[in-house]
């Protein structure tokens, strides 16, 4: 974090994009998943990322973790390659099929996000230490730190992989859709921790809620195989074509309201 | 058992079998919660084959097999990497090979009079004082292997990817896990034998996991367990004049079975217990979820 700022402040030094994608293609086995995706994306921006499923949004995300490998094209996080990178980027996978009875409590999950920085073959620090109490805390989970993840609610776990995703204080914090199984009471709440963490953290959100997109985010992209990059967060008429064949009528009907740009509320 | 203690092979049997209970504890709970108990029973079987090769070249059996499992477990890492969604059956194809290459050149083999049945059930009454230092090295360089990078091998059998994100060489890790494996793989055959190996990796690991609360805890059950299962074979079999790496195993099985049992009722009475005062419920999480603090504003 304190780096993302000091980088931000210094207007000198020029200050290497956020992400930056040029002509990456991808595909599982035959399957041509990202076609000829290019996109800059500045530090500090706040990106949701929408699409149909199956369109390639994870796949996206996991390219630019240095997960996958693109077929073609180039991709540089913070002006590095995303392996060399990795350790400057904070990440919330999507729904996590991890094994229910693994023996781990709330608090070793959280320590989890602290191996970026720690030392291979050292134990935790005191700072370590410090940190994870602060973003369990954050996230509302600091008093079940010593329970079994796998005897939490699917939200509530949802809420560890957060605060372990914010222990690595990343430059770059990726979710993929990070509000998919909490209660609505704690959607809010996240996005107003990413809110206030966007100040100094770039974010980038894949989702599905429309709503979100449009009173928090600074920028949306949809992605359905190509990607379509759009600077503030209006939805355009393009997106949704593209994201969702033909329920523009399904939005018109469900919550039309949300579709157009909303003016936030304190 | 304290005149039995009297005899040497049976002091070097006991041994053995605490050293090879602790290997077990710690490895298999990494075997177990890392899912790579296929691999770990291919690397046992194949292993078969480099006492063949050893054989039919002149080598000691033990140093062909220790090599032999050692170059098929990263062969196997690398397919499970690779290929992911036919792993197993590259896995499959290996184990049998290995075991075909295995029984071929033992055939060759001029004069062949080794006991086979000795590889598939082990022959802990027989092991030898040097093997006993062999396994004592082992065990240290596992538990150092261990101790040193806990958090990195816990947070690679949470999940992989993440540590992947974060910049641990998960790979590294996970072919070192491999190569210590088919080591120590190789020490319990001598003990238990190759069709019982899987057994004392996997049965005292599961029965750990359930009682425990982290990793290291889960190893030292484990640990616990297998010494308990494996010096109540050893004492059942000397009382009862049974084959010893079997009955070793029975005993293991017989405690599976039983904890199975154990938490069939448990549940049960759980259950019965929630239907009468679901006021106090604090076990489902469904009913929890309202309740929960929302955080900090």
């Amino acid at each position: 974090m304190e780096q993302a700022l000091s980088q931000n402040a210094d207007p000198l030094t020029s200050v290497p994009d956020a992400i930056e994608v040029e002509e990456v293609c991808f595909s599982y086995e035959r399957t041509e998943v990202l076609k000829n995706v290019s996109f800059r994306l500045k530090q500090g921006e706040f990106l949701g990322i929408i699409g149909p499923n199956g369109g390639g949004k994870t796949t996206l995300v996991r390219l630019l973790l240095g997960l996958l490998n693109p077929d073609r094209g180039k991709i540089r996080i913070l002006g590095e390659a995303p392996n060399a990178a990795s350790r400057r980027v904070g990440y919330v996978p999507q729904s996590m099929e991890l094994s229910r009875s693994f023996p781990i409590s709330v608090m070793d999950v959280a320590f989890m996000g602290r191996l970026a920085r720690a030392r291979m073959g050292k134990r935790y620090t005191r700072e370590d230490e410090e940190k994870v109490r602060q973003v369990l805390e954050k996230v509302g989970m600091w008093e079940h730190r010593r329970k079994l993840i796998g005897k939490l609610s699917g939200g509530q776990k949802q809420r560890v992989f957060i605060a372990r995703a914010l222990a690595t204080d990343p430059e770059i914090l990726f979710l993929d859709e990070p509000t998919a199984s909490v209660d609505p009471e704690f959607q809010v709440n996240l996005y107003d921790i990413l809110e206030e963490l966007n100040k100094q953290v770039t974010i980038i959100v894949i989702t599905h809620d429309i709503g979100v997109v449009s009173s928090y985010m600074k920028s949306i992209a949809c992605v359905n195989k190509h990607f379509i990059f759009h600077e503030g967060s209006q939805i355009t008429q393009e997106m949704i074509d593209m994201a969702y064949q033909c329920p523009v009528d399904l939005i018109a009907h469900g919550m039309p309201h949300r579709v157009l740009p909303t003016h936030k509320e304190e | 058992m304290w005149d039995a203690l009297q005899l040497e092979f049976m002091r070097h049997a006991v041994a053995a079998g605490l050293l090879v209970s602790l290997v077990c504890g710690v490895l298999g709970t990494l075997v177990v919660v890392n899912r790579i108990v296929f691999i770990s029973g291919g690397i046992a079987h194949a292993a078969y084959g480099g006492i063949g090769l050893a054989l039919y070249f002149g080598a000691s059996p033990a140093l062909g097999a220790t090599l032999f499992s050692i170059a098929i477990s990263m062969v196997m890492g690398v397919a499970s990497i690779k290929s992911k969604e036919r792993a197993d059956t590259v896995i499959g194809v290996m184990w049998a090979l290995g075991m075909a290459l295995g029984i071929i050149f033992t055939e060759l083999t001029p004069g062949y009079n080794v006991d086979l049945m000795s590889y598939l059930f082990g022959s802990i009454l027989s092991v030898p004082g040097s093997d006993i230092w062999y396994m004592l090295c082992l065990n240290l360089v596992v538990l150092l292997f261990v101790f040193f990078f806990y958090k990195e091998l816990l947070a690679m059998s949470y999940d992989e990817e993440f540590s992947f994100v974060v910049g641990i060489p998960v790979r590294a890790l996970y072919f070192v896990l491999l190569g210590l494996i088919s080591l120590s793989v190789v020490m319990i055959i001598r003990v238990v034998g190759l069709i019982l190996v899987i057994a004392l990796l996997t049965i005292p690991p599961f029965i750990a996991e359930k009682y425990t609360s982290s990793l290291g805890r889960m190893m030292v059950l484990a640990s616990l367990l297998s010494m308990v299962f494996t010096l109540a074979g050893l004492w059942v079999s000397y009382q009862f004049n049974l084959a010893s790496g079997a009955t070793i195993i029975m005993v293991a099985g017989f405690a599976f079975f039983l904890s199975l049992a154990v938490d069939a009722v448990a549940g049960k009475r759980r259950q019965t217990a929630d239907r009468r005062r679901p006021e106090d419920d604090h076990r489902r999480p469904k009913k929890q979820n309202k309740e929960i603090p929302t955080t900090d504003n």
